[in-house]
């Protein structure tokens, strides 16, 4: 204990300043209102799905829990089921095999409720998509591409894994008004 | 028959490791398997292809690794009976190789006890083959229904816990059935699959270029290995050696890759036995090295670094003492957080004796790397198969015989501090120039080639196969995992259900690596 304690108050504090939001990264207007918005980001709580990625931005995923970015400290917080949360974060491209599964927690997750897709993969199917195929949704036998082929999309962040500072930037652009009220 | 007269006459390939390829009949492929397993020698994978353009119907190819190295069989299949001898009865994990080969190509192994679909759920129907060259990758068809018989136990008291796809946690995809009386577990059995999303197609319509980029993304967490298997697949082809500091670089990647995911997986070992200052403490380790590399190199994970030929970048020399000081912060965090683990009568308790493979089994079923080592499988390749620059580093191969939870976190520490010391010696070689990459720029037509890295799972092998124009006919990308999954089935078995978690997570095998 006394060898646990010692190493806590050595280690000190590491928590950062969080970034703030950024419109750019929103792909629907905020369909929120001002009000539910309020009490939402104080208490958010997240269920992550991976619908089929390559377990990249999962690592970033997890470092959003580590005591830099502390994103607990933020009041918000990875639940286990999708009836206990207000979010989505996703990864992909969504697989066909994970497509009902998606549609399920999608469906189970209580109104209302906001979407973050993440990743290159999440945004546009990334490399697993083929060139040709229908449109940029990045479509294959195989994957479904992109999350906002298969559900509604607030916002989606780039990056192949996007860092956990742009993963908290979705995150807090969501549940942001972008001048909603 | 020794191996060595078996495979006298096998061509050795070019290139960093020593592979000897040869193609054979039935009952050769057989005696081949028979007398590598006879002499303590595993399998790494297990693949098929089409050759029909060339009228040579399709070919299944098994890559086997004894004392004295690779040993690559291919055997032609005819296209009018699509059938090869089974060979799980010799190697366990052949099993889910041949049925996945069955789903992507429709080569079926006959004799083999298990011949239900297991990469394929609804998404495509029976009957359809996407590994088949007259398929069209971007097509798509209606969602059927996915009817997968389970094994079901019976009895009084039984009942069924089915867990996932979509787990309580930041996790990949994958369904677990756990059949149990009380809270003790008779039977686990998992269905994976979830995340195919078409890897080994699209490799078949991209250029070797992309390909590198495609290979550092089977698996996110292994970039590294993957990126490196494939690039050492592609030298091999193309009679290229990388310059000798690229290679340098390439280790220190890969050691780097380890460091990160041993530390990540000890903060979790510690947080699913509820000691999260474990989590806290080890994570802000991670983080730093992740920082370092961000800084150092521009990717946090390392993604895109290695590139067939060589490497994009190389280390600046002032930034050396960057990563020495990493090392000795590493070291001196790592030896108070072992004491903690080690002193901790909570975690003790929980750690040892949990999901033990005793070294018996792990030899029968083929367990490999990390989780392997633990269970007294000594197999690494950077030791056996020391492809440069790792000849020249004489790595030391840890391993424990208790198989549990304990042995193997137990490792991950001494694989960490071994890692470090590593990375110290690869400095100490990287001099520094310009001289970072011999481009492949092509590679010759109806060729092939294997890559295979020690990475922090295991090993991790890329093979590749050239078309006539020497466009990328067929790659396929193998993780340790397909070996280790059923491993994991034996491993729970009389533990309780909420110990799976910290097991599961003490093997911490990828689903995307094998799903592919």
């Amino acid at each position: 204990m006394y060898q646990i304690i010692k190493q806590i108050l050595k280690t000190g504090i590491k928590t950062e300043t969080p970034p703030q939001h950024d419109d750019a990264l929103r792909v629907e207007a905020q369909r929120l209102q001002e009000n539910i918005l309020r009490h939402v980001g104080r208490a958010l709580t997240i269920r992550h799905v991976d619908a089929g990625s390559c377990n990249g931005c999962e690592l970033e995923i997890h470092a959003l829990n580590n005591a830099y970015y502390n994103i607990e400290g933020l009041g918000i917080r990875f639940v286990a089921s999708p009836r206990h949360a207000d979010m989505l974060l996703v990864t992909g491209p969504v697989s066909r095999h994970m497509e009902i599964a998606l549609r399920r927690t999608y469906d189970a997750t209580p109104e209302p409720k906001l979407v973050v897709a993440v990743g290159d993969c999440g945004c546009d199917g990334g490399l697993f998509s083929p060139d040709n195929s229908c449109g940029d949704k990045g479509e294959s036998y195989a994957s479904c591409g992109r999350i906002a082929n298969v559900i509604p999309v607030d916002v989606a962040v780039p990056g192949c894994p996007p860092t956990p500072i742009m993963l908290m930037q979705a995150i807090l652009t969501a549940i942001t008004s972008g001048g909603k009220t | 028959m020794k191996l060595d007269e078996f495979a006298a006459d096998f061509p050795e390939l070019p290139g960093a490791l020593s592979i000897r390829r040869g193609s054979v009949n039935a009952s050769q492929f057989r005696d081949g398997c028979a007398q590598v397993r006879h002499d303590g020698g595993r399998l790494v994978a297990l693949w098929g292809s089409d050759e029909r353009a060339d009228d040579a119907g399709y070919a299944l190819h098994v890559a086997l690794i004894d004392s004295a190295g690779m040993l690559c069989l291919t055997l032609p299949v005819s296209a009018e009976r699509p059938a090869y001898p089974d060979i799980s009865d010799l190697f366990p994990a052949a099993s889910r190789m041949q049925r996945a080969v069955a789903d992507l190509l429709g080569l079926h192994a006959s004799g083999a006890d298990d011949s239900r679909k297991w990469l394929r759920h609804a998404s495509w129907p029976d009957k359809v083959h996407p590994l088949r060259k007259d398929f069209d990758g971007t097509c798509a068809f209606p969602a059927g229904t996915d009817a997968y018989p389970f094994v079901t136990v019976t009895g009084d008291g039984v009942h069924e816990i089915p867990v996932g796809p979509v787990h309580a946690g930041i996790i990949e995809p994958g369904h677990f059935r756990f059949s149990i009386i009380g809270d003790r577990v008779l039977r686990l059995e998992e269905r994976l699959g979830y995340k195919h999303k078409g890897i080994e197609k699209r490799f078949e319509s991209i250029s070797l270029e992309q390909g590198a980029k495609l290979a550092g993304r089977v698996s996110g967490d292994s970039t590294v290995a993957y990126a490196w298997a494939y690039a050492m697949a592609a030298e091999s082809i193309a009679g290229i050696t990388p310059p000798d500091q690229a290679l340098w670089m390439r280790a220190l990647f890969l050691e780097r890759e380890r460091v990160a995911n041993h530390l990540g997986d000890l903060g979790y070992l510690g947080n699913d036995v509820a000691l999260s200052f474990g989590f806290a403490q080890f994570w802000i380790l991670k983080e730093q090295v992740l920082r370092n590399n961000a800084a150092l190199f521009g990717h946090r994970y390392l993604m895109d670094k290695i590139i067939p030929g060589g490497v994009t970048l190389g280390l600046q020399m002032p930034d050396k003492r960057v990563i020495e000081e990493e090392c000795s912060m590493l070291e001196r965090e790592l030896g108070v957080l072992r004491s903690i683990y080690e002193e901790h009568a909570g975690v003790q308790d929980r750690f040892i004796g949990a999901g033990r493979v005793t070294p018996a089994l792990a030899a029968q079923l083929g367990l490999c790397g990390l989780p392997g080592r633990a269970s007294a499988q000594a197999w690494d390749a950077r030791v056996q198969f020391p492809c440069a620059p790792y000849d020249k580093l004489g790595v030391q191969m840890m391993t424990h015989a208790n198989g549990d939870v304990a042995a193997r976190a137990a490792l991950r520490f001494e694989e960490l501090f071994e890692s470090l010391r590593l990375q110290r010696e690869i400095l100490i070689n990287l001099i520094g120039g310009d001289e970072l990459s011999n481009p492949v720029k092509s590679l010759p037509g109806h060729a092939f080639g294997v890559g295979m890295v020690e990475g922090w799972r295991g090993e991790v092998m890329v093979a590749i196969h050239t078309d006539a124009h020497g466009k990328l006919a067929r790659v396929h990308p193998h993780d340790p995992s397909w070996q280790n999954w059923p491993v994991l089935e034996h491993a729970i078995l009389n533990n309780i259900v909420p110990d799976f978690p910290l097991i599961n997570k003490s093997f911490n095998l990828s689903y995307a690596g094998q799903d592919l």
